[in-house]
């Protein structure tokens, strides 16, 4: 295994200070970017072949280079409402390393020509919230965030906004508006944030894990960080595991390792005389996978072949003694209550979910009904302006493929205990 | 019509009496017809509403950091629920008429985030995460354990919340906006009874306190 890249002194004391981040090397990074133009840092991202680390697994280099060249107002949004079920892996490391990300948005923001920067942090995490603020007021102290850093022709605002408790404002365009004071709706694209984002102005948008391996790339160059990891996917990423594991938690990992590994290694798999039953690789929008699965390299295109996706790269892991039924019902009852009710198919298709999954567990259900419920799903999916439906739609279709079987069994039973009565 | 600050609020909030308008309603204006001819519900005026100073100048200051003030209304509606407890029609029209918009505007974005309480609410609040990870590990159960033992005391507020971001130490909750877990067999009432006290509640199952998993795995299983 690879050595940590971002956890590797996660656990250092008194990391949050920047004293102790720049003695083990922090800054440094952000020092050799200055010195380099900014198309040079762009290109090094670009060679890195960095995906983002929020979910969508969008190519971080090539993002940063659909802004325009021209010195106009443009912004950098680090989104930090990390609110996908079964994700923590932002918090662990706002909390415990703030000064890593504050260098790589300054790195980012020198790749883009940016010279105004907000890090959307989700109204829950106060306590990421007192850290960060304390370290971007050190930052700006020691000079590596403000005007004309660290001697060179680049200034940076750097700004912390905390949200208030909305599932939607992690979509990059509901964000914005959340950002610039509105309801968090999501908008209609195009044109993209790269384009026309905050303010109406070229917007770059990047998850907080993404921002954070920058100045890892900056210091052992593009070309080298894409020799980790396999093809298509390079480099390490943080991997929130939860759910019925011995051992919950934030693990670091080389993309493309067998899934099992992180499941059973790392995160000690499940309890004794316990079986994995289902998993859901990348946060609860991700569809779901079974035992049989386990063996699928952890990366982003062995799971997209495999009908799913790398998402936040959150594994939930559920054993054999929780129903399947429990797990949809849980699941579309987050995104019915999630939906910011723009888009009729999502918040329609949402509540009808819930209402179906409710008649199984009741017992007023037909076999017939999971087919409708399949159908509800097919008109969600591609649909509406964002993905919050299709993300509840995903992995309910794939549960209904999956444990068919369970759920008609289900049906059966509750039919006859009802008849019962 | 009557109208603008003369409207009284039951200040008595010790009694735990929902603050009313005077005809009744929490909402104001809402027995009046609309009236289609008028012009919508107007910036407060600030000569006739009176901001408490320390909500003035910080809800100004939240403005004076971003290129659009209006970016400013979270933190303006934060400031506002915590000086007023909640965000009553009183605390989002003294928010609006520092910032300069409509009362309905702030209305709307208030409505459409959780952490804004539309009703009075009480000291502590106590977020149960109830979403997948939570669930599994028995958080449906914590919190009617929690709820059990708050027995309806209005001052501490129990809420089901979606996924808090802290799937490591589920079953977990946030109280006050400080994650804690962990949570087992007895910690329902003892989170109650702590706070209670007006001691830190649960302090040893604080999630600052924690390392990351990596560094705790058995050495064999270390790279």
């Amino acid at each position: 295994m690879v050595e940590p890249i971002l956890l590797r002194d996660i656990d250092e004391p008194g990391l949050t200070d920047i004293k102790v981040y720049e003695k083990r090397g922090g800054y440094r990074s952000l020092r050799k970017a200055l010195a380099m133009a900014p198309e040079a840092v762009l290109a090094e991202l670009e060679d890195s072949g960095l995906r983002g680390r929020g979910g969508a697994g969008f190519p971080a280099g090539r993002k940063a280079s659909f802004l325009p060249r021209a010195n106009i107002d443009k912004y950098l949004v680090c989104n930090a409402d990390e609110s996908e079920p079964g994700t923590f892996k932002d918090r662990e490391l706002m909390q415990k390393c703030p000064h890593m990300l504050i260098e790589g948005i300054a790195i980012a923001a020198r790749a883009g020509g940016i010279n105004s920067a907000f890090i959307y942090i989700r109204g829950e995490y106060e306590e990421q919230a007192w850290i960060l603020d304390a370290a971007i007021a050190q930052a700006y102290a020691h000079g590596y965030i403000g005007e004309r850093i660290m001697g060179s022709d680049m200034s940076l605002s750097l700004v912390l906004h905390r949200g208030a408790g909305a599932y939607i404002c992690g979509e990059e365009t509901g964000l914005l508006d959340s950002l610039e004071g509105k309801r968090g709706n999501p908008r209609l694209k195009p044109p993209f944030p790269a384009i026309e984002g905050l303010y109406g102005g070229p917007t770059l948008i990047n998850n907080v894990e993404t921002l954070m391996t920058m100045p890892h790339i900056i210091k052992i160059g593009g070309k080298r960080y894409a020799k980790i990891g396999v093809s298509g996917s390079s480099g390490t990423k943080v991997v929130s595991v939860s759910g019925h594991v011995q051992r919950p938690g934030n693990y670091e990992i080389e993309l493309g390792i067998p899934s099992r590994e992180i499941i059973y290694d790392l995160a000690g798999g499940p309890p004794r005389g316990r079986k994995v039953k289902l998993w859901f690789p990348g946060g609860s929008s991700s569809p779901v996978l079974t035992a049989e699965d386990l063996d699928i390299p952890y990366d982003f295109d062995s799971l997209a072949k495999a009908g799913t996706m790398l998402g936040s790269g959150a594994i939930i892991v559920v054993d054999d003694s929780t129903p399947v039924l429990d797990v949809a019902l849980k699941t579309a009852r987050f995104y019915a209550h999630e939906s910011c009710g723009k888009c009729t198919p999502c918040r329609e298709g949402t509540r009808w979910t819930v209402k179906m999954l409710e008649r199984i567990e009741t017992g007023e259900a037909t076999p017939m009904d999971l087919d409708i419920m399949a159908s509800v799903q097919e008109n969600i999916i591609g649909n509406c302006l964002c993905v919050l439906g299709d993300a509840m739609a995903m992995p309910i279709r794939s549960m209904i493929a999956k444990f068919r079987d369970e759920l008609e069994a289900h049906i059966e039973r509750a039919q006859l205990a009802g008849a019962g009565t | 019509m009557s109208g603008g600050p003369g409207f009284d609020y039951l200040q008595d909030l010790g009694g735990r009496a929902i603050p009313r308008e005077r005809h009744g309603s929490r909402t104001p204006g809402w027995d009046e017809p609309a009236d289609l001819a008028k012009d919508p519900a107007a910036v407060p005026d600030p000569a006739l509403l009176d901001v408490a100073p320390a909500l003035r100048k910080e809800i100004e200051q939240a403005m004076a950091r971003y290129p659009d003030p209006h970016s400013a209304a979270l933190p303006a509606l934060k400031a506002a629920q915590r000086h007023h407890g909640w965000c009553s029609p009183r605390a989002i029209r003294e928010a609006a008429c520092v910032m300069r918009v409509t009362p309905g505007y702030l209305t709307a974005v208030a409505t459409f985030y959780d952490m804004f309480e539309l009703e009075p609410a009480g000291e502590h609040n106590v977020y149960v995460c109830t979403n997948i990870s939570c669930s599994l590990r028995g958080a449906d159960s914590l919190y009617e354990e929690i709820e059990a033992a708050v027995g309806g005391e209005r001052d501490i507020n129990v809420r089901h919340f979606e996924c808090l971001g802290a799937c490591d130490i589920a079953p977990m909750v946030s109280i006050d906006n400080v994650y804690y877990g962990p949570l087992g067999r007895g910690d329902a009432e003892r989170l109650v009874a702590d706070l209670r006290a007006g001691r830190e509640p649960l302090a040893e199952l604080r999630l600052a306190l924690r390392k990351t998993a990596a560094s705790e795995l058995p050495a064999n299983e270390e790279k």
